[in-house]
């Protein structure tokens, strides 16, 4: 009873001294919640890469500290899975700062957790204006719906475009992209003529292409999740000879995220995106960041939006533990980075203090070719763009 | 007058192409009994050798197509001889659903690992590319060769079925396998040619299915449900009955997401419900081929 006992002491003891953690030199643990295996595998793979990079070309220390990646698969939208390898990340692992999270609900499951344990969480993709909002404690380094469809609904009018029609997936950031285009569209003198929900499931595109058709809209804003269903969409959309007919097809980024390009196809080329990051973005920091993509993993083809927002959320990371000297507070962290600035391989980037989101620039792209290869070329830049969706959407 | 056209048109292609890629599964799950999940997979394999064909071997479409499905076919034999085999007959379908879906898995695994998780395509030659008119409304070229494709194979299987000595032969072997062995029809044989014909028809839709469906990885799961949905209302084993059920499914689908759609896959699956409660065993259940 008593050996018993003592162990029990002598663990609690252990325990106590790893949670307090020696002064001088430690290693400080960042936990990744991500996607590393099934249909949207390839994210992961890129997150991974791109802080393999970070740590290649700073360092794996900050000051004494050591700073180490753990890695959790979580291979679909799961908010309760993400909730408890979150938990196991912060128990087991003893993580002191959680990253990663590709999917909406996964970044919300854990607010209640990371507000508990007083960790920071820096969001590298979760493109949902409202995650911010749950809780003081989150950072986030890729960008929003709202923050990419206000400049390019303004561009539209711009153009002279009268009428257009929105076609959205009928999901969170797909809703949030509809009321921003509305929103926007509309202030500037347009018309939304119609607003078409598709189910997240559709194989076929033709019933949405012929309400299109029929609407007489000049132009579509459309967004889908990347994969499968926007490539169905794109085809459709050139099959069904709304393309011929003159209708311009605008939208979001992801659709003509890198990885899909080559399976899009000619059926991609022309079409006319805002986002903040292309592969092809001209400037000697972004083809030094591909060029040492190349050089670690053979290839620069995963290299996408997730790339920069992993790369960026690393960089946050570093100033969050150099600013803290050694023991990371979650709430003190956040505030450490407030404000901050700096150079990305996508441009400049500033953390806006209210809404914890960065502001960046936003580059209207069309898909051309460049060397027999698809890319989305740069057109033109709108500086400065924060999340216009921070306490308005949804 | 010309929405209702256009949703016409529309309609019957997508049930065309629904019926393409489900007959397969008509022939394995209805001729054979064997609920074989893996027809998906079998549907994806013969897309993916007719994207590698077509795109790193430099094949023109059509000998893709054919490469496709030949080389489906041959992939695929060894597995009834090694796994099918043993699990025919209806006693035992809880084993057919397990190793089916287990295979499902190897598959998509193996797919995965050796093509990577990204989208493939098959380039389409010109000759489908662009559009064709019908009256008012222009489809896609490529759609009214499925139309085609699939009145043909409708065609073809009913001659088979219903015209051929191996028609007859398949059905007496598939009513009393004992009886039929006794009167000297050689069933391993038969159902060997009958496994052949279900996973190249599988490969033959996943490749023409392939604009509709793209293909990637988890393709083999994605869809399987939609398959089994065409075949459960077609009425297992009847081919005309899974070109009634695909057809009816295709236009309720494409009138449903047109008119209202943010009601969704609603009228599919409404529709779903509503026939397997009038006509339990699907449409034509116990008649013709």
């Amino acid at each position: 009873m008593t050996r018993t006992l003592r162990n029990a002491l002598l663990g609690a003891a252990f325990g106590l001294a790893l949670a307090a953690g020696p002064a001088g030199a430690a290693t400080i643990k960042v936990g990744v919640v991500a996607p590393f295996s099934g249909p949207f595998g390839v994210v992961g793979k890129s997150f991974k890469e791109a802080i393999e990079l970070y740590q290649a070309e700073h360092g794996k220390t900050v000051g004494n500290d050591t700073v180490e990646f753990v890695y959790k698969d979580l291979d679909q939208a799961n908010p309760a899975q993400s909730k408890a390898l979150s938990q196991e990340l912060i128990v087991k692992e003893r993580v002191s700062v959680l990253a990663g999270y590709f999917f909406t609900p996964d970044a919300l499951a854990v607010a209640p957790l990371i507000d508990e344990a007083n960790i920071p969480c820096v969001i590298f993709n979760a493109a949902t204006s409202a995650i911010t909002e749950k809780s003081p404690r989150y950072v986030r380094t890729s960008f929003t719906l709202w923050q990419n469809t206000v400049p390019l609904a303004e561009y539209m009018a711009k153009q002279g475009i009268k009428k257009a029609i929105s076609a959205v997936s009928d999901y969170g950031p797909g809703i949030d992209g509809e009321a921003a285009f509305k929103a926007t569209f509309e202030k500037h003198g347009g018309t939304v003529v119609d607003t078409i929900r598709m189910p997240l499931k559709s194989a076929d595109f033709a019933p949405f292409m012929q309400r299109i058709k029929d609407s007489g809209a000049e132009a579509v804003y459309a967004f889908l999740p990347a994969g499968p269903a926007t490539l169905a969409f794109a085809k459709a959309f050139n099959d069904t000879g709304l393309r011929a007919a003159g209708i311009k097809f605008f939208g979001p980024g992801d659709l003509t995220q890198e990885p899909d390009l080559p399976a899009l196809g000619d059926a991609a080329l022309g079409i006319t995106t805002t986002f903040n990051y292309s592969r092809a973005h001209d400037s000697a920091m972004n083809k030094a960041f591909v060029a040492k993509h190349k050089e670690m993993f053979g290839s620069y083809d995963t290299v996408t939006f997730t790339s920069v927002g992993a790369y960026d959320g690393t960089h946050v990371i570093y100033q969050m533990i150099k600013n803290a000297g050694g023991r990371i507070d979650g709430a003190k962290a956040v505030e450490s980075v407030k404000g901050m600035s700096w150079e990305s391989p996508r441009g400049p980037l500033t953390i806006d203090p209210d809404s914890r989101h960065v502001t960046q620039t936003i580059y209207l792209r069309t898909v051309e070719k460049v060397d027999g290869k698809l890319e989305n070329v740069e057109k033109e830049a709108f500086p400065k763009q924060p999340d216009y969706g921070y306490k308005l959407a949804k | 007058m010309e929405t209702m056209f256009g949703i016409a048109v529309d309609g019957v292609a997508y049930g065309m192409i629904l019926f393409i890629i489900s007959v397969g599964l008509s022939v394995t799950l209805g001729l054979m009994r064997v609920v074989n999940l893996a027809h998906g997979a079998f549907a994806m394999v013969g897309g993916y050798v007719a994207s590698y064909a077509a795109q790193s071997a430099g094949l023109p479409y059509a000998a893709a197509l054919v490469a496709a499905v030949a080389l489906t076919v041959l992939a695929t034999l060894p597995l009834e001889r090694l796994l099918y085999r043993r699990i025919y007959g209806s006693a035992n379908e809880l084993a057919q659903v397990l190793l089916t879906i287990g295979l499902t898995f190897v598959i998509v695994a193996g797919i995965n690992y050796l093509f990577g998780p990204t989208l493939k395509r098959i380039p389409l030659p010109d000759l489908l590319t662009g559009t064709v008119a019908l009256g008012p409304k222009a489809i896609p070229t490529h759609r009214a060769f499925v139309i085609g494709a699939g009145a043909a194979t409708l065609l073809g299987l009913w001659w088979l079925l219903e015209r051929t000595d191996f028609g007859i032969r398949l059905r007496a072997a598939v009513d009393d396998p004992a009886m039929a062995a006794a009167l000297g029809i050689r069933t391993e044989r038969l159902y060997l040619a009958t496994f052949a014909l279900g996973t190249g028809l599988a490969a033959l839709g996943g490749v023409l299915g392939a604009e509709l469906l793209p293909l990637e990885p988890y393709y083999a799961i994605r869809y399987i449900v939609l398959f089994l949905a065409v075949v459960a209302v077609g009425g297992a084993g009847s081919i005309f009955g899974s070109a009634a059920a695909a057809l009816a499914l295709g236009i309720i689908d494409t009138a449903g997401k047109y008119l209202i759609p943010n009601f969704g896959e609603f009228f599919f699956y409404a529709a779903l419900i509503l026939i397997l409660f009038r006509w339990p065993h699907g449409f034509f259940k116990g008649r013709t081929a």
